[in-house]
């Protein structure tokens, strides 16, 4: 049989991490990178007789990204402790929810080749984030971390309706941007405050019975996601069609070989021991509570999209582009207010922004400068102060090192040429250097024109202002 | 008379008077100290330096009006589970041997902001798993009284303290009954609060949902003074009852006229030991006699409450002792493999054999497959035990009992038979499972002198009224007066 | 319920404990024995009741997100079996 008599179904479990000030359980800070063990505390790193109290801002952050999936809000929800011992799990067990997680049974929609299509969330519960094991190479020992054990993280759980590659990536950067919008994590990816355990098994069309699935831990880019899974398909396949079986394990995907490994097994079958965490106490959350983070919800992107279909008649793809982030779409809103020319900026978003973005391999939040410079620089390009190809030199300045565009073409000296003298004496010195092309345009060829215009703007090194050299030149040679 | 013989609330008016001096005090307890504890073995630590600098300090303070406080430096004993910075806190355990902690429990806080004098740390069952100190690493305490016979436990060090006149007052820990019993058994009052009354911050957690910390003393006033003093909210403790500040020694009225008690039938059945019977019949008559309705009734859960407390205390107890895994502190095995047998080596050296069994009891209830039958089972029972005493407190201010059905037993009679040991506590921990408070003061003694403890629960949050009963009772039968501990070899 | 030799020693392993040869009868005879004991919660009349967490009434206990910074950083490492560059050393892990 061959790859079109299988489907393929996927499952992502989406952990972000919270952008509280502190951690979960204590008041210690959760900024990234901090030198070893120094944001730490006796709760964070389980001295004995330690006890946890819950940061709210976490149950908050959790029922906003709750609402903003369309989910159920629990009224009813506890923490439990999920038991086992390793190294970044200072009380060797993790405090998460088991049976009532904060919020259930959402949906996001994603966009496919074969239009909209619906992803169904099973849960999102809070838990604590584990410290990080560094390891020293030459002594040949792992050394342990704490900062970030407590950081607090939402788990996000789909259920299993996502069916191709395509699709795990479309519905990943969605959740990604939702998280953006409404602010409740920064979800730097390189950074792993946001990562996706992927869930994978593929069955023959039609074959009621789901397949044998596999785990790949950890994944923290959409490019690996991407190739993992299609790598996870085809593996499996192969196996079926070898007549073998898919073993139900855990993955390592390796991004350098491009292959996926089993992770060593643990040697006893895994048993959490889940049980209410007694050092807790019940949460209840009233229907006020709740109404009153969904009218503190900002506007979403769907919303977003909608809207520049409407005022600004982007195009659904253009219009999807930019509200993919928030940045990118905060972007586009500011600029936009300040040069009050919503073409030329999203031409610019998609065009050339976009192209820096990729070839950079930027995230749209890493973008040095702002909407406002942004509007600014098409100002001056709609006045007639630069030309387009002066203004996608400034735009790399923007890039490079951003300050207000006005500033950057006078220290560059890119103010175009558009004084009647200067355009007249350059086209005459091009003239009296170009006789032949002289001589072709006055037979008629009138190709020649261009090339003299060209020659003219290499002199004055794009500054003159084409318009104006076309004139005089056509003047010129009447 | 000897200082070390004074309550506290007598200490303090012979300071007002001047007749004693806060280094006096100090002083005489480190003397105490030096005298008893080759036989008693009550202290883990001994801060005999520190304490007498202290005093110093302190009475120079004082003198020169720095600070004032109607308890600045009296002197304590804390059980050796609660933490203390910069002060080895080793729960009588090998894992925590040299174990020095980072931050001060809120008891010891607020022990230290009313500058009383912290005299050591106290020997304790280990982890606080066991009912007679015999499982502490380090040493058996024995019982002042007769020092063939344990002190009871885990808090046997302080209470053997308490009744050796070696500290004037201590801190204990009751899950299952490890204040009330030891108390029990050495003749003194202990007093295990309503669960939340007091913060568990810092208190190294055996079972979460049922320690306490409460006060162990020679009497019942100084009982109502160290809770004065350590309860209150804690935003640090999570299950910490935020709800205002009582001064319980307002309540101790010495009258019990009107008050009902009740006396569950069950809790004096087959098991319980014919002296004790005794002694409690005649504290209920004495009670009668004092204008007290006494009413006997049914509260059928003794039994189901020991095997609930078993499954809960050890399955907590499982997870809480998870953290003891030799990375961060306390014991790492000296040759290890890799992590696995790190780990492994660790825990198996650094455990004592009891902590070791209610460790894989626990695991082993929580474990897939069981959780139903026996954790899950046991929280229902839980609701039980409390729908049953709410029943009982309908009718009734105060539930009298035995503390333990027996009085103190032999070194040694029983650490190889767990269940038995186990058994000793059928009297105290229903009281933890229903987060009910309860007192215990002796009621008498048997017919070689040592002394029986009797219980009073108290509905929750309800410490005045077992206070003011327990109060009217010894001003009325003068326990101390007339028996002291004998350290009959 | 009885349990097995084979049982005894999984649970010694999610706990992270070695038994010794000669210890592994005396744990099982003593769970055992304990185990019957605690049998009788399911003769226990709660077919129709709730479980109990805590005894205790408190709901939605909150902090605030508000940063405290513990200052005393030296002594977390102070007790660690063994350290370096301020972080605790353990055997090497691969994962």
């Amino acid at each position: 049989m061959s790859r079109e008599d299988y489907e393929v179904v996927i499952g992502l479990e989406i952990h972000a991490e919270l952008a509280t000030k502190t951690k979960i359980f204590c008041s210690c800070p959760t900024k990234f990178g901090g030198s070893p063990n120094t944001q730490t505390c006796p709760i964070c790193m389980a001295m004995p007789g330690t006890l946890p109290v819950l940061n709210e801002k976490v149950v908050e952050y959790a029922v906003k990204a709750g609402l903003a999936t369309n989910c159920t809000i629990s009224k009813d929800s506890k923490n439990d402790r999920k038991n086992y011992f390793y190294p970044d799990l200072p009380k060797a067990y993790q405090i998460s929810q088991y049976d009532k997680p904060l919020c259930e049974h959402g949906y996001v929609e994603i966009d496919t080749e074969h239009g909209k299509k619906k992803i169904r969330l099973l849960r999102i519960h809070i838990e604590e984030d584990a410290g990080k094991l560094n390891h020293d190479e030459f002594a040949g020992d792992s050394l342990v971390d704490l900062n970030r054990a407590g950081v607090p993280l939402i788990e996000m759980v789909s259920e299993p309706d996502i069916s191709s590659a395509e699709e795990a990536e479309a519905y990943m950067r969605k959740i990604k941007s939702i998280l953006e919008y409404i602010e409740v994590s920064d979800c730097k990816m390189q950074e792993g405050s946001l990562r996706a355990d992927v869930n994978v098994s593929v069955k023959k069309k039609g074959d009621t019975k789901l397949g044998t699935r596999t785990e790949m831990k950890n994944m923290n880019s959409f490019k690996s996601i991407e190739r993992a899974i299609k790598y996870e398909v085809d593996r499996q396949i192969d196996v079926i069609e070898d007549g073998g079986k898919v073993e139900q394990e855990t993955l390592r995907w390796d991004d350098v070989s491009g292959k996926t490994f089993p992770m060593r097994d643990k040697e006893d079958a895994q048993d959490y021991r889940y049980f209410p965490d007694p050092d807790l106490v019940a949460i209840r959350l009233s229907d006020e509570y709740v109404e009153n983070i969904r009218k503190s919800l900002p506007e979403l992107p769907e919303s977003r999209k909608e809207r520049y279909l409407k005022d600004y008649k982007l195009s659904e793809k253009d219009a999807r582009l930019i509200t993919s982030s928030k940045y990118l779409s905060d972007l586009f809103e500011k600029a936009i207010e300040v040069c009050n020319n919503p073409k030329a900026v999203n031409n610019w978003i998609i065009s050339d922004i976009s192209r820096i973005l990729n070839e950079t391999e930027m995230d749209p939040i890493e973008i040095p400068f702002d909407g406002n410079q942004l509007g600014k620089l098409i100002i001056l390009i709609d006045k007639g102060t630069i030309s387009t190809s002066i203004a996608k030199k400034v735009l790399e300045e923007l890039f490079e090192n951003p300050r207000d565009p006005e500033e950057i073409i006078k220290e560059k000296g890119w103010i175009q040429i558009s004084d009647e003298g200067a355009i007249k004496e350059i086209v005459q010195k091009v003239l009296s250097e170009n006789p032949k092309s002289v001589a072709d345009y006055k037979a008629g060829k009138d190709k020649a024109l261009g090339y003299l215009v060209g020659q003219a703007m290499k002199q004055t090194k794009g500054k003159a202002n084409p318009q104006m050299l076309n004139q005089m030149f056509k003047e010129e040679l009447k | 008379m000897e200082i070390t013989e004074l309550t506290v609330h007598e200490l303090q008016d012979k300071l007002k008077s001047k007749e004693i001096s806060i280094t006096d005090i100090t002083k005489a307890y480190i003397e105490r100290i030096e005298q008893k504890e080759n036989d008693v073995q009550a202290f883990v630590t001994v801060l005999k330096d520190e304490a007498l600098e202290q005093a110093k300090d302190i009475q120079e303070k004082v003198e020169t009006g720095k600070i004032k406080g109607e308890f600045a430096g009296i002197p304590i004993g804390i059980k050796d589970n609660m933490c203390t910075k910069g002060i080895k806190t080793t729960c009588s355990s090998r894992m925590l041997e040299n174990f020095i902690s980072p931050y001060d429990a809120t008891v010891v806080e607020k022990i230290k902001n009313e500058n009383i004098i912290d005299l050591g740390k106290l020997n304790m069952d280990e982890f606080a798993m066991g009912g007679s100190t015999e499982y502490s690493y380090f040493k058996k305490t024995k019982n002042p009284w007769n020092l063939n016979k344990v002190p009871g436990g885990s808090s046997g060090g302080s209470a053997a303290a308490v009744a050796a006149n070696m500290v004037p007052w201590a801190l204990g820990s009751d899950t299952g009954g490890s204040i009330r019993q030891p108390s029990s058994f050495c003749g003194v009052v202990g007093l295990k609060p309503t669960y939340g009354l007091v913060s568990r911050y810092g208190l190294v957690a055996f079972a979460s949902s049922l320690d306490q910390i409460g006060p162990i003393t020679k009497d019942v006033q100084d009982a109502a003074m160290l809770l004065n003093i350590i309860a209150g909210h804690d935003e640090r403790d999570s299950t910490s009852a935020n709800r205002e500040k009582v001064d319980y020694t307002k309540a101790l009225t010495g009258n019990v006229k009107g008050l009902k008690i009740g006396v569950p039938k069950e809790f004096f059945g087959e098991g319980i030991n014919e002296e004790v019977k005794a002694s409690l019949q005649k504290a209920i008559e004495k009670y009668k006699e004092l204008g007290a309705q006494v009413e006997e009734f049914s509260l059928d859960i003794a039994k189901y409450a020991l095997a609930t407390y078993y499954i809960i205390a050890c399955a907590e107890a499982s997870s809480n002792l998870g953290r003891f895994d030799g990375i961060r502190y306390g014991y790492r095995t000296p040759e290890y493999k890799d992590l696995k047998d790190l780990y492994r080596k660790s825990r198996s050296e650094g455990f004592g054999p009891e902590v070791k069994r209610r460790i894989i009891l626990g695991t082993y209830v929580l474990s897939s497959g069981y959780y139903d039958a026996y954790y899950k089972k046991a929280q229902k029972v839980r609701t039980l035990v409390m729908n049953e005493f709410n029943k009982g407190f309908e009718k009734y201010d105060v539930i009298l009992t035995p503390t333990s059905p027996t009085v103190a037993f032999d070194l040694g009679s029983k650490t190889n038979a767990p269940l038995e040991m186990y058994l000793a506590d059928i009297c105290t921990v229903s009281v933890n499972i229903a987060g009910l408070p309860g007192i215990s003061i002796p009621s008498g003694v048997d017919s070689e002198g040592m002394p029986i403890g009797m219980q009073l629960i108290g509905n929750r949050f309800c410490e005045e009224t077992i206070l003011n009963a327990a109060y009217t009772y010894q001003q009325a039968t003068k326990f101390r007066e007339n028996h002291k501990p004998e350290f009959k070899k | 319920m009885k349990v097995s030799r084979e049982e005894i020693l999984h649970i010694a392993n999610l706990a992270d404990l070695y038994l010794e040869e000669n210890e592994i009868d005396t744990y099982l005879t003593h769970l055992q024995e304990i185990l019957n004991f605690a049998n009788i919660v399911n003769n226990a009349p709660v077919d129709d009741l709730n479980v109990t967490i805590g005894a205790n009434e408190n709901k939605n206990v909150f902090r605030k997100d508000e940063v405290k910074i513990f200052e005393d950083n030296a002594s977390l490492l102070q007790n660690a079996p063994s350290k370096e560059q301020n972080m605790f050393k353990i055997p090497k892990v691969i994962n």
